[in-house]
């Protein structure tokens, strides 16, 4: 197998001041001002502070820095990593979209990027000409895409809207289309980035089939970057994680994604006070939460599985409380709360005053579809007409076993039977 | 194990550093096809919702020659030089357009374009290369109107001759096509960062047109400001297209090679600077 992608010591770097006012007049006042007049500097944000004089070494931001690695044919490989660890800067500078500030890298074959689904489509032309436009922007030549065109466009599933404008697609009707033409780029080298992050559940299974099969099946090498670990496992069987443009390891990706997972992701511990509530009737100090034995504020949860959660408070004031846990969606709608009959009675809890009170509780959740979701916990009081909580401080990712996308917050438990049907008699 | 590729393999070193004059002409033919969809993309787009169409065409030139002819040939009556004056003015007005246009539209290409630019990578010439032969359609559309008035007006008997200077017509066509990419690659360069400029050009470029000769021929000037007529390079290339279709008309080596050397010159500035900007203006724009 051959290396077909080598990076060699590759930094991106940004220089904060370089970037002026964006205007000549305006970058001239403030340089007359500052220089001659001494003036402070009058574009500046409130708060920020500007010298020209401080070492220039900390104006620069590093969005790479020292990357190298190095990727075989035929691989499909996942780049992971948190927001702004540089997984787009990676991808556009391979894409030449913009170039590197210092290091090289070697390629072998032809490289096609999708970074965008749609790239260079215009409303007015109608989806042909847009499938020539678009392929051609993506690289292909004019022959190839009209050796393909059947074969796009039967993809896509809009045959029968291919000659109208594709300002009156639907967006779905629009992403397809745009994945189609790029799904048949005859490159050597794919890279794709998180463009499956728009698109229904179909359109991703398909993206993802497709991907799979040019890399399995016709041995091209896959870069692919995503936050949907998911995908990433099913796909690639090594990754690149990225932290803080920094190459943190290249393994194989069940060994990376718990990298991933163990390291990156906030840790509570030694925080002082986490949270706090400021009510007329409460002041209550959050001080150490533990859900299912993990301080991480995020948790991986399995099907059927309970949620054990523990937390340290301390209150101003001495009171009586119900305790309780709900979950939220990922767009912020409440899913359920906890029934504040524990145990089927009326139970309240005494809390004293300024003393650091532990509450452990453990529920038992229906079954939730995969996805993300927040965790609130936090009490009402007696009569159940005030509460307070400690909202969203804990996100919980359900995996479970589908490999698809089910619809809905839960799925329920089914039993079957199917048999011939009696005739009545 | 590894199979090291050695170094003249691969098909594609990518770094930060480049030749200074590195033109990727060879990346610019293999992506011809897409020249020629830009053209198409920017011709259909524009006619698809509009009544008339591509007499839109005919229609700018015409009217202003109209409102020429009254300003300044019956209002002002600035001479055309012993020709007709729908000839003259049109010939200067059909010129000076495909140069302005070229220019304008070249000099706001990476802010128009910036959505494109960021997401994926073509040679980035191709998109001004794709203006100037865009603007070619036109001009030769504006062309065909322009012969047909001036074989009319023949067949009138006026005294119109046709110079052996006809076959640098294509030159003359080269010429401007370059002077306007050129300039237009500079500004363009420029207001990646500093965004004002692109006012600049716009009443600039109308101011230009004043001080060559598109609605005075050169031989109407006065003495004291031909010198500065002559210094802006258009003006030695529609002399020159006026002489070789109308005959009349201030044409000579040395005008003509100044234009050319000017345009050479801006070219090759043009592309040195806009060479330097394309691989990092993502960044700033």
């Amino acid at each position: 197998m051959s290396t077909v992608i080598k990076v060699s010591n590759l930094s991106k770097s940004y220089r904060l001041g370089e970037i002026s006012t964006g205007t000549i007049t305006r970058d001239l006042e403030r340089f007359v001002r500052t220089k001659f007049f001494k003036q402070e500097d009058p574009f500046l944000k409130i708060g920020e502070t500007f010298n020209h004089l401080q070492n220039s070494e900390t104006d620069i931001v590093y969005s790479l820095m020292n990357i190298n690695f190095e990727i075989e044919q035929g691989d499909a490989v996942g780049i992971i990593g948190r927001n702004g660890a540089g997984k787009s800067t990676l991808l556009k500078v391979l894409s030449r979209v913009t170039s590197p500030t210092t290091g090289k890298i070697h390629l072998k074959g032809r490289v096609a990027s999708l970074l965008e689904v749609g790239t260079g489509f215009h409303p007015e032309l109608t989806g042909r000409e847009n499938i020539f436009l678009n392929g051609a922007i993506l690289g292909m030549r004019k022959n190839e895409i009209k050796r393909k065109f059947d074969e796009i466009v039967s993809f896509s599933g809009v045959e029968q809207y291919i000659d109208t404008p594709v300002k009156r697609y639907s967006s779905g009707m629009y992403v397809r289309l745009a994945f189609a033409v790029a799904a048949h780029l005859e490159s050597e080298i794919l890279i794709v980035d998180e463009v499956l992050a728009v698109g229904d559940a179909e359109f991703q299974k398909k993206c993802l089939g497709k991907m799979g099969e040019v890399s399995n099946g016709e041995g091209r090498t896959v870069l692919f970057v995503s936050h949907n670990m998911d995908s990433i496992g099913k796909l690639c069987a090594n990754s690149i994680l990225l932290s803080k443009g920094v190459l943190q390891s290249f393994d194989s990706t069940h060994k990376v994604i718990n990298s991933y997972l163990n390291n990156h992701l906030k840790q509570r511990k030694g925080l002082k006070i986490i949270d706090s509530i400021d009510s007329i009737s409460h002041k209550i100090e959050l001080l150490e939460v533990c859900v299912n034995g993990s301080s991480y504020s995020e948790i991986y949860l399995k099907e059927n599985q309970n949620l054990i959660i523990d937390y340290v408070i301390k209150s101003l004031h001495d009171i009586n409380v119900i305790p309780f846990a709900s979950v939220f969606s990922n767009m912020g709608e409440l899913i359920f709360i906890s029934s504040l009959l524990i145990d089927g009675a009326n139970k309240t809890y005494p809390i004293f005053r300024n003393k650091e009170t532990k509450i452990s509780h453990e529920i038992s959740i229906p079954n939730l579809n995969s996805g993300q979701f927040y965790l609130s916990f936090g009490f009402a009081d007696p009569g159940f007409e005030e509460y307070v909580s400690f909202d969203k401080t804990v996100v919980l990712i359900c995996q479970n076993q589908y490999s698809t996308v089910l619809n809905g917050y839960f799925n329920a438990n089914i039993n079957v039977d199917v048999t011939e049907n009696e005739q009545m008699v | 194990m590894n199979k090291k590729v050695p170094d003249n393999e691969w098909d594609l070193v990518i770094q930060g550093r480049s030749a200074l004059f590195d033109l990727k002409l060879k990346d610019i033919w293999n992506y011809r096809d897409l020249l020629m969809l830009f053209v198409k993309r920017d011709i259909v787009s524009f006619y698809k919702q509009t009544v008339l169409g591509p007499l839109w065409f005919f229609i700018q030139p015409l009217f202003t020659t109209l409102v020429y002819i009254f300003v300044f040939g019956s209002l002002a009556v600035i001479s055309t030089d012993g020709l007709p004056q729908s000839l003259f003015y049109l010939a200067g007005i059909i010129t000076w357009n495909y140069f302005a246009d070229c220019l304008t539209k070249t000099s706001t290409i990476f802010r128009d374009n910036a959505n494109l630019f960021g997401k994926v990578y073509f040679p980035r010439l191709i998109l001004p290369l794709s203006i100037i032969g865009g603007n070619l359609i036109r001009f030769g559309i504006q062309m065909l109107l322009f012969l047909f008035l001036t074989y009319y007006y023949s067949l009138q008997g006026i005294d119109i001759k046709l110079s052996w200077a006809i076959l640098i017509f294509p030159i003359l066509v080269l010429m401007m096509a370059l002077l306007g990419l050129g300039l237009g690659l500079i500004i363009t360069a420029m207001t990646t960062k500093y965004r004002d400029l692109s006012f600049l050009v716009v009443f600039g470029v109308q101011l230009m047109m004043y001080t060559t000769t598109v609605i005075y021929p050169l031989s109407a000037a006065p003495v004291e400001f031909k010198k500065f007529i002559s210094l802006n390079p258009m003006t030695g290339i529609i002399e020159a297209f006026r002489y070789s279709f109308l005959g009349k008309g201030e044409f000579t080596s040395c005008s003509i090679g100044y234009s050319g050397l000017v345009t050479l010159l801006v070219l090759f500035l043009g592309v040195l600077i806009f060479n330097k900007t394309e691989k990092t203006f993502v960044d700033t724009i």
